[in-house]
């Protein structure tokens, strides 16, 4: 079996909503380590880890710690990020649905570690159940004497405080999430300086996903070369992959880094929805490309989908059978981004509508070879010059589009040229 | 009164605004926040009405136009659409007698399109009131809305 | 330091310098839109991109502090497509009937489409037609040429603490616009008038009362005069030549002259006049336990503020009226009276560096018989420029005309009434002498000169040393009102401008207005002032004869029905243009 649950293992075993649960299944025993180590020590086995943002952009975790660490206080913040709003994404939900307390744990040897006195986690407003069960874990876990003052004896005191999201994607990017927690609407701000040096309340801030937290106990546990074995060279552990779509069986699946997109649509998803043939399939969310059957064999592995001007995403594959046509998933694409989209930065702002309006010329079979000029064009500008992580990603899959659907774009503008002559 | 009541719970800093809004949209029956409230919390909060307005008016969660009772989320991106056989948006317009965005007579349902609500692996879903309602059919949904008239 | 290429030339510039600023100590051009000097960094237009070499994505120049070695290029065929694309995208989005805005010829838009040879726009226009705000005196709010920039919003938040303007929305569908699109005179605006002053596009500008001066100029039933205050003679210039600063006196003159005026007069005047009521009303209060501090009315930016939110503190607040108004005043009593002419048929116009004073003019206290503004028009700065272009006058080549009698005798204590602390100063030198019995040795009060927020003197008066203060911008003006109200406040007397730098930085000034020119501005000011035969206000012949032969005795009844007003407490704006016209 190619799944191998690492971070998932306690899933369908305990209770989320108990501690003693947690703690039976050796949960918070990593932390315990991890406050008798020392700081850089604990910060060392993340690097050795190499372990990357699990949120999409796979950042190394270990130079935010040390550009946390190097900050001086009074004040620090880390801030577990679950506002999962990418569409095919639901693994940060399954986790903290049914084991609340790892993704705590996670955020506690961190803050040990860089010493941070303070943590929120912000969780999307549409998350009403893991916005009540990390309350109540939080509660549990201070109530237990994992959270507070002088925590277990020792000079490190941290608190967390649950933050709800209010229906907006773009706050899942860090300064947006930032602007948020203050109160304000979600936009951007000027990078640098980055959060690790001015983030919430300009104060230094360490912000990563909550599947991010989540690996730092079993990284304590086993240590950072072991976990390293796991996976491949450039990217190590495993990752949640969250398999929705024209596929039968949906769900999340935690595999190891190297695993081609393909085994985990057949021998976990099982193979595209009956009576269908699987036509394309979304990698990564709405951010990510859209690539055919015959580049599957492809290892999920961060490198590799560099390769698309991309990031991973945040481990989504959404399997598309043969019933839709490539221009109907661009347009929802672009719709979902226009929707999204905070305004603040012109290409970002006023690009995602002219994308509509060409698209929707495909849709409707009246495109020129024009418009295909010009799509490609927009879509590389607001891919190169928008202000955040949201313009900048959105336009990666009518890239991809264009380099492995092509045919279906000129097949189309060939079709309106005969309309044109009356070849038809 | 509910505004009062939950802006004292509350120190008076913008960086508690949104859970404000939070709080007293969710609870208020009609969902909304009306031009007096927005001068009370601008009040409250040190801050201009303008200020209020505007991350009232960012966020999808919020609104300045009274709502139904019971807000319907219908999601609407990939992972839903390619598993809805049956076009759910239709079905609750039909059923509701409304289009998107629009309010029953009654103010009971407001029917309204969201991104991903994160049930890709039970689609097609919409969100009622905080409540995930997945693996839709056409009689499920028959049910849910009957359940809510009551 | 860093060292660098950008285009292939190397640069060496000091740490945390941007490329954008490097560039421009290099005579590089990078076009900018968003950007504005002395504001905050947006990053938002992304027309400042460029190339770095060996990174994927574009950077903009505006936000991006180089690294030493790094090899960059402004015209990459990247870059040039890729802005040529973004300006594209907000044409798209815009109300491109350039030749029926005022902007015309004077826009950032314009003038970048130009630079990037913006030709054929390949994107479809997505631009649906919004309301105008037009419903109060002073400002024009035109959604429909906004292009999101976000600087009108930085001014009103960051520098005047007001806040009135805000993004409403996300996305395509944004404005910017007070709460629920209302007008600006139902809310908080004290038509101070910096949004105008910054915006690239026609998208927030002054009502232009142009027609209305030339429709009296040619009404022959009709005296016409104008009044000019003390900022403009220092700033007309830009709009006309461009040069910063230069002193215009005797051209301005000149050229009201061809313009048809009857009479062209200097504000100046009645800025010495505020000085004695002014000064006599502070040496008043001090002798006699009157309200103190002591705060100055000239501003009509600030009086708006203060009645809107610190009504509390109306009574510190002088009863003097402006300048402005003074003149107005005296123009349909003494002046009328003087000529002969029926005060209805005296047409009196002022050329102010404010929008505000557009409102000003407005208020129902400032009509003597209760019915006719004492002011009828106010044109700014810029709507002179305008008109003297209309009439096609060639300025520079102007002879030097002085001011028309009997308004027309100024001193320098007057002329530095446009820079913040001028009013503070020109007070100073005539309290100073009208109390201690002797001469000021030194005129210039040089520590409340200057673009510092707030300015603190101690000046010996009467035996008692005494704290003053000069503030400029809403944003400093909050700070020491807070003190007044509180009773905390250290000063005996506070001067503030609500514009930052004084008048001279005011919503009406030529555009480009930056903390720089606003220095040249001010030094120009000062230099009026040094060259002056008098310097002080009480010493002005011309007034000195005014108060025998008419006015009578300073803070006496005549004073008081003319050049004295009253406040009140506002709950919004109240200033709809249906009021008043």
């Amino acid at each position: 079996m190619i799944e191998q649950k690492v971070i998932t293992k306690r899933i369908g075993h305990i209770n989320p909503l108990s501690i003693e649960d947690f703690i039976s299944l050796d949960g918070y025993a990593a932390f315990k380590k991890a406050l008798s180590m020392n700081r850089m020590e604990v910060i060392e086995q993340v690097e050795k880890a190499y372990l990357r943002g699990r949120g999409g952009a796979g950042f190394p975790a270990a130079v935010k710690m040390i550009g946390l660490a190097k900050e001086s206080g009074p004040v620090k913040y880390i801030i577990g990020n679950a506002d999962e709003g990418e569409p095919g994404n639901f693994k940060d939900r399954y986790l903290m649905e049914n084991d609340p307390h790892q993704i705590i744990e996670g955020m506690l040897i961190v803050a040990y570690a860089t010493r941070a006195t303070h943590g929120y986690i912000y969780i999307r407003g549409e998350y009403d159940l893991c916005i009540s069960t990390m309350k109540w874990s939080i509660e549990q876990a201070t109530k237990h004497g994992f959270l507070g003052k002088n925590i277990m004896g020792s000079d490190f005191s941290f608190t967390i405080e649950v933050r709800s999201g209010a229906g907006a994607y773009v706050c899942g990017e860090e300064f947006a999430l930032i602007e948020s927690i203050e109160g304000k609407p979600g936009r951007t701000r000027v990078k640098p300086p980055f959060p690790t040096s001015r983030g919430v309340f300009n104060k230094p801030t360490l912000i990563n996903n909550v599947e991010t937290f989540a690996n730092i106990p079993v990284i304590i546990s086993m240590g950072g070369a072991a976990y390293a074995k796991v996976g491949t060279a450039t990217s190590t552990g495993t990752k949640l992959i969250c398999l929705s779509g024209n596929v039968k069986n949906k769900g999340v699946f935690e595999i190891p880094f190297g695993v081609s997109i393909r085994s985990v649509i057949n021998e976990l998803g099982g193979g595209a929805a009956k009576g269908h043939k699987l036509k394309m399939v979304q990698l990564g969310g709405a951010c990510g490309p859209i690539i055919p059957e015959l580049m599957l064999d492809m290892a999920i592995d961060y490198e590799r989908f560099e390769e698309f001007e991309s990031k991973t995403g945040a481990g989504a594959i959404i399997v598309i059978d043969e019933r839709f046509n490539i221009f109907e998933i661009l347009m929802k694409v672009a719709l979902f981004f226009s929707h999204e989209s905070c305004g603040k930065c012109v290409p970002c702002r006023e690009g995602h509508i002219q994308l509509i309006i060409i698209i929707q010329k495909f849709i409707d079979r009246k495109a020129t070879s024009q418009d295909l000029i010009s799509l490609e064009s927009l879509a590389r500008v607001m891919h190169q010059t928008s202000l955040c992580g949201l313009g900048q990603t959105s336009p990666t899959a009518i890239i991809s589009a264009l380099r492995y659907f092509r045919d279906d774009f000129i097949d189309c503008i060939e079709f309106h040229e005969c309309e044109e002559n009356g070849q038809l | 009164m509910l505004l009062e009541d939950i802006l004292l719970k509350y120190p008076p800093s913008e960086e508690h605004l949104i859970e404000i809004l939070l709080e007293f949209q969710t609870q208020k029956e009609t969902h909304y926040i009306s031009e007096e409230e927005i001068a009370k919390i601008a009040s409250y909060l040190h801050i201009s009405e303008s200020r209020v307005c505007s991350t009232n008016s960012f966020y999808s969660f919020f609104s300045d136009k009274p709502r139904g009772k019971h807000i319907i989320q219908v999601c609407k991106d990939i992972p839903c659409y390619v598993n809805d056989s049956f076009n759910v948006l239709e079905t609750l317009q039909k059923l509701l007698g409304i289009h998107v965005g629009e309010t029953t007579a009654n103010k009971k349902f407001t029917l309204e399109t969201t991104s991903c609500i994160g049930c890709c692996d039970n689609p097609p879903a919409i969100r009622i009131d905080g409540k995930m309602y997945t693996n839709l059919t056409v009689d499920k949904i028959k049910a849910i809305i009957a359940e809510y008239r009551g | 330091m860093i060292t660098f290429k950008i285009n292939n030339i190397e640069l060496t510039v000091p740490d945390n310098t941007t490329i954008l600023n490097a560039a421009m100590l290099n005579n590089i051009k990078i076009p900018t839109l968003c950007y504005y000097p002395d504001l905050k960094i947006k990053s938002d237009c992304r027309i400042c991109s460029v190339e770095i070499v060996g990174q994927k994505g574009l950077v903009t120049a505006c936000s991006t502090i180089p690294r030493t070695g790094m090899s960059i290029f402004t015209n990459s065929p990247r870059v040039l497509n890729a802005r040529k694309t973004i300006l594209e995208l907000i044409l798209a989005n815009h109300d491109a009937n350039c030749t029926a805005c005022a902007k015309n010829m004077n826009c950032e838009l314009q003038n970048l489409a130009n630079t990037l040879s913006i030709d054929k726009n390949r994107f479809e226009s997505v631009w649906h037609p919004m309301p105008i705000d037009d419903d109060n005196i002073a400002l024009v709010r035109n959604p429909n040429r906004c292009i999101k920039c976000g600087r009108c919003i930085d001014v009103c938040k960051n520098v005047q603490g007001i806040n009135v303007l805000e993004i409403m929305g996300r996305g395509h569908n944004m404005t910017i616009s007070p709460a629920y699109g209302r007008y600006l005179s139902d809310e908080f605006c004290t038509f101070c008038g910096q949004c105008a002053s910054v915006c690239p596009v026609g998208a927030i500008l002054e009502k232009d009362d142009t027609e209305l001066v030339w429709k009296a100029l040619h009404d022959p039933e009709m005296r016409v005069i104008v009044q000019v205050a003390p900022a403009v003679r220092v700033s007309l210039g830009e709009v006309i030549t461009g040069k910063v600063g230069e002193i215009v006196t005797g051209k301005l003159v000149s050229a009201l002259k061809l313009l048809g005026f009857h009479s062209v007069f200097d504000t100046d005047f009645t800025a010495d006049l505020t000085i004695i009521e002014e000064g006599y009303e502070l040496i008043d209060r001090i002798q006699n336990g009157g309200v103190l501090p002591m705060m100055t009315s000239c501003c009509p930016g600030w009086i708006s503020y203060a009645e809107q939110h610190f009504p509390d503190i109306l009574p510190h607040i002088s009863s003097c009226k402006s300048p402005q108004q003074m003149f107005g005043a005296l123009a349909k009593s003494y002046y009328a009276e003087a000529q002969n002419i029926d005060p209805k048929h005296v047409f009196v116009v002022s050329v102010m560096p404010c929008t505000a004073k557009k409102y000003e003019a407005k208020r129902p206290e400032m009509k003597l018989d209760g019915e006719h503004p004492d002011v009828d028009v106010v044109l700014t700065t810029r709507e002179l420029g305008k008109m003297i272009k209309q009439m096609g006058i060639d300025f520079a080549a102007l002879p030097e005309t002085p001011f028309d009698a009997p308004f027309g005798i100024t001193t320098g204590a007057a002329a530095i009434f446009g820079a913040t602390g001028g009013v503070l100063e020109a007070a100073l030198r005539t309290v100073y002498e009208k109390v201690n019995n002797k001469p000021l040795e030194h005129l210039d009060f040089v520590s409340v000169r200057g673009l510092e927020g707030i300015k603190e003197a101690t000046v010996t008066v009467g035996g008692a040393t005494i704290k003053v203060a000069a503030v400029h911008t809403l944003a400093n003006a909050k700070i020491v009102a807070e003190q007044v109200k509180n009773g905390t406040s250290p000063y005996t007397f506070i001067e503030v401008m609500c514009c930052p730098g004084g008048c001279i930085g005011g919503g009406g000034q030529p555009y480009g207005t930056t903390n720089k020119t606003r220095q040249e501005r001010i030094d120009s000011t000062y230099r009026v002032d040094a060259t002056m035969k008098i310097r002080k206000s009480h010493e002005n012949p011309t007034i000195i004869a005014l108060y025998e032969n008419y006015l009578g005795k300073p803070l006496g009844h005549k004073p008081h029905h003319l050049l004295h007003t009253h406040y009140h407490a506002r709950k919004k704006s109240e200033k709809k243009s249906s009021d008043h016209h």
